[in-house]
């Protein structure tokens, strides 16, 4: 409005706090406050062992939140990431018992290309659907989340697809159990998903425009972008998450059943608001958005730890946490 | 309104005492003492940033005072809020639309307080009324038309007439004119009059001069959020008044007119459609020209300039430098050399919610990157480079666009556009809701294109803008084009008669209190 040249000095310190954007900082806060929650419930939170279990724990809805970071950012919604889960993994698996190729390390390879590939195109249909029918995401998506899941069941045939091979299985496992200088692989791939995945929003020309879609749709329009492919990219990226996700959730289970990714579009969803990414779209934060999980798996973990709550109700806490996390967003933005 | 004359004579209904408001440490007005009496129309002039918009929320409950009381009828009062200022009978017009874009016209002019006939609301009657409002400012809406479907001009006409149902004492309009067209504008002030011969008091916020010399009787100036004068407005002629805005004497608004128009043709239009807003239009462009579109809101200019450059379907025959294009999307008339800047800037032109930076490279991505990378070295010597050659006056680097005043963020639309090194720039409504000094920037900005040898198109509602830069005006009503001004014949009558099809004499009639 009018020039504030006339600041201060005295004044510079507590002018770069308020400068702090709130909703940035807010999450890792959040999560230091669990911390010590966590401590004051059980002494064995805090143990390193403890804490990269609930880590790798986290890594399915870190690696799909990561991707609806995207999707929301530009402004959209994907709610049939669970489903999505679901019937990649019955298709790896249905895949990888199908001894279509010899060897099992070259099976395994395939398995995953595979995966990625049934990801990458059930977001390719989300985001098509959206952009070209013109219809809301949530209705596309809640769609497709019916599909995904009842085409798993019918796959499943009711109950549950098994990887068959043994050795392959052995083989496998790994992926979820293993460790490498010291992390848990899981965590070694949430963080690579999360430094691709910020390199991608932050530093790149498409992830500029996905931020320029989600902040004003007319804006980027007008200013050149083409909307619709950036919308339906940030829907490929998600499937493309999703699948990675189900290449270390597989090993952990060797199998898919009809109740696989159950509410994770919750988790992920979740994760994201309380990772500071604004629902409304034009605001992502990767970072936020793994912390986001983080704490997620972590509440689960205190409540096994403390006996206080019923571990039933993690469902419960967890749909309270994104109502709280949303109500102090906007309490955030309001004082901006 | 009173049943007092003589008190309410001497009374003023609004009254500032030496109010301030500070943000943070910033002092934005400083001790402004201001008297509204029953019956007057009071300006309130000042260029963008000089405090006039926080005066009147100040004045109408939206903000509270850091110093100083605001007082009705000679006793101070505290709003708690506008609601409150509205059942004193204080009302503020807002210069943003806040309407209800899916509801109808009447649905939005009684929002809130809706007619009932027993359990049921009355639409016949909220509908009847809707029409008499929105008639009584001189345009002709039907009352159930939906929002969405209506021009910003009329919506800003009906979002006037929901204002004037609450009973009223102190009607304060901020730019109500903005994005009016000459009738309309002269159909509000006719409005303002009324109400101020019922003893109705008005606060009127406007960039337009000489319309605030048509209907003021006492202008307050405002500059850098200090009252510099209260006066007659009988004492003060347009030029007085840009002297105390801007602090300096305003030599000339307009550039010197050179002819630098050649006789090349750059763009030939041949039988254009936009279904259902343009109808056979056909134009060229020349370069070095300066080409304007004049016509009424809602003529059709925007949709059809839209249309050409891939923002809209459209159909007809276009040829840039003699070759025949289609342009399918906006992305290939700027592969082409053609740039448009919207009229709605906060809707259309840029991320309110986004830096400077962001802003500036956002059509022109590609030329920051080095493989997948944005270089944000080069996006910030852009910037600065931007900064400078626009004079972009942003107190700090990484402000949100939504942070500028208009004019600065038209000077960063134009520094987006321009990094696109188009070859013909349209440019829409280029001085809306801006401010004297950064007017004269625009146009002296305009003017410079045309002498390198660009060519500009100018789409405008103030006809004095466009006779004062442009070369030739093509003047549009319903749909098609319709006449073609130049030379001396650029005149507001004659741009009247074409954009309304009533006879000169008519015209005259309308436009008096509007030279």
């Amino acid at each position: 409005m009018t020039d504030t040249k006339t600041i201060t000095d005295t004044r510079g310190f507590g002018r770069k706090l308020a400068d702090l954007d709130k909703t940035a900082v807010a999450p890792f806060l959040a999560l230091a406050a669990l911390f010590v929650l966590g401590a004051l419930v059980n002494p064995n939170f805090l143990s390193i062992d403890n804490l990269l279990n609930v880590l790798t724990r986290s890594s399915f809805i870190a690696i799909i939140a990561i991707g609806a970071t995207f999707v929301i950012s530009a402004g959209g919604l994907d709610l049939s990431v669970g489903s999505m889960a679901a019937l990649v993994a019955g298709i790896m698996i249905l895949f990888l018992n199908s001894g279509a190729i010899d060897g099992d390390m070259a099976m395994l390879a395939t398995g995953i290309v595979v995966a990625i590939g049934v990801g990458a195109l059930a977001g390719l249909l989300n985001g098509a659907v959206i952009t070209i029918g013109k219809i809301e995401p949530f209705i596309v998506t809640l769609g497709t989340m019916a599909i995904f899941r009842s085409v798993t069941v019918w796959l499943a045939d009711g109950g549950s697809i098994a990887m068959k091979s043994i050795a392959m299985r052995n083989m496998f496992r790994p992926v979820y159990t293993g460790v490498f200088l010291g992390l848990p692989i899981p965590v070694w791939v949430i963080i690579a998903a999360g430094l691709l995945g910020a390199f991608i929003l932050y530093k790149t020309s498409f992830g500029r425009h996905v931020v320029a879609v989600g902040s004003n749709e007319d804006v980027a329009k007008y200013s050149g972008i083409h909307v619709n492919r950036v919308r339906a990219m940030t829907y490929i990226i998600q499937g493309i998450c999703v699948a990675i996700a189900v290449v270390v959730y597989v090993p952990r289970l060797g199998a898919a059943t009809t109740t696989t990714g159950m509410l994770w579009e919750l988790q992920a969803i979740t994760a994201v608001v309380i990772g500071g990414t604004a629902l409304r779209g034009g605001v992502g934060r990767i970072w936020g958005t793994i912390c986001g999980a983080f704490m997620l798996e972590i509440v689960g973990n205190i409540m096994v730890l403390s006996n206080i709550v019923s571990e039933y109700l993690i469902g419960a806490v967890q749909g309270t946490i994104i109502i709280i996390a949303m109500l102090v967003q906007r309490t955030l933005q309001k004082k901006k | 309104m009173s049943d007092n004359p003589t008190k309410a004579a001497a009374v003023p209904v609004l009254e500032a005492r030496g109010i301030a408001k500070a943000f943070g440490p910033v002092e934005v007005l400083t001790d402004i003492s201001l008297r509204v009496m029953p019956g007057e129309v009071h300006a309130i002039i000042g260029e963008n940033g000089a405090g006039k918009s926080t005066l009147m929320k100040l004045l109408s409950g939206h903000l509270q005072p850091t110093r100083g009381t605001v007082a009705m009828d000679g006793e101070p009062v505290s709003f708690a809020g506008p609601v409150d200022a509205e059942h004193r009978g204080l009302v503020l017009v807002h210069q943003e639309i806040l309407l209800a874009p899916d509801l109808t016209v009447a649905q939005n002019i009684f929002m809130g307080r809706e007619l009932k006939r027993g359990l049921m609301v009355n639409d016949r009657e909220m509908n009847r009324q809707s029409a008499e409002a929105v008639q009584s400012l001189g345009a002709d809406i039907d009352p159930t038309t939906q929002i969405s479907r209506l021009s910003i001009a009329r919506r800003q006409l009906v979002q006037i007439a929901r204002a004037l149902q609450v009973p009223h004492r102190v009607v304060i309009f901020d730019e109500p004119t903005a994005s009016l067209t000459p009738f309309e504008t002269e159909a509000l002030l006719k409005v303002i009059r009324d109400l101020r011969d019922k003893g109705v008091a008005i606060l009127y916020i406007s960039h337009r001069l000489p319309e605030v010399g048509a209907i003021a009787d006492r202008i307050t100036v405002l500059r850098d959020g200090k009252l510099i004068a209260t006066r007659e407005a009988s004492e003060l002629q347009p030029v007085d008044m840009a002297r105390l805005m801007v602090g300096r004497d305003m030599s000339k608004l307009y550039p010197e007119r050179e002819d630098t128009a050649s006789h090349q043709n750059v763009l030939e239009v041949q039988n254009f459609d936009v279904p259902g807003y343009a109808r056979d239009a056909s134009f060229t462009l020349r370069k070095g020209e300066i080409l304007g579109f004049a016509g009424l809101i809602g003529a059709g200019r925007t949709e059809l300039l839209e249309g050409i450059v891939g923002l809209r379907t459209g159909h007809g025959e276009v040829k840039l430098n003699g070759n025949p294009v289609k342009f399918k999307t906006v992305r290939d008339s700027m592969a082409a050399g053609i740039v448009y800047l919207s009229e709605d800037r906060k809707g259309k032109g840029l991320l309110l919610a986004q830096d400077l930076r962001t802003n500036l490279t956002l059509a022109t991505l590609e030329k920051f990157t080095r493989g997948p990378l944005i270089e944000r070295k080069r996006e910030d010597n852009s910037l600065d480079k931007a900064i400078s050659d626009f004079d972009i006056r942003a107190r700090r680097r990484d402000l949100l666009a939504g942070q500028l005043s208009g004019g600065n963020q038209q000077k960063l639309l134009l520094a987006k556009m321009m990094l696109l090194e188009p070859s013909i720039v349209i440019i829409d409504e280029p001085t809306r809701g801006i401010d004297i000094g950064t007017k004269e920037q625009i146009y002296k900005f305009i003017s410079d294109l045309a002498k390198t040898g660009k060519s500009v198109i100018v789409i405008s509602s103030e006809m004095q803008e466009l006779i004062g830069i442009c070369h030739r005006i093509l003047v549009m009503r319903s749909s098609r084009i319709v006449g073609e001004v130049t030379g001396e014949a650029m005149t507001e009558d004659e741009i009247v008669v074409y954009a309304t099809g009533v006879k000169i004499n008519e015209a005259e009639l309308y436009s008096a209190g509007n030279a």
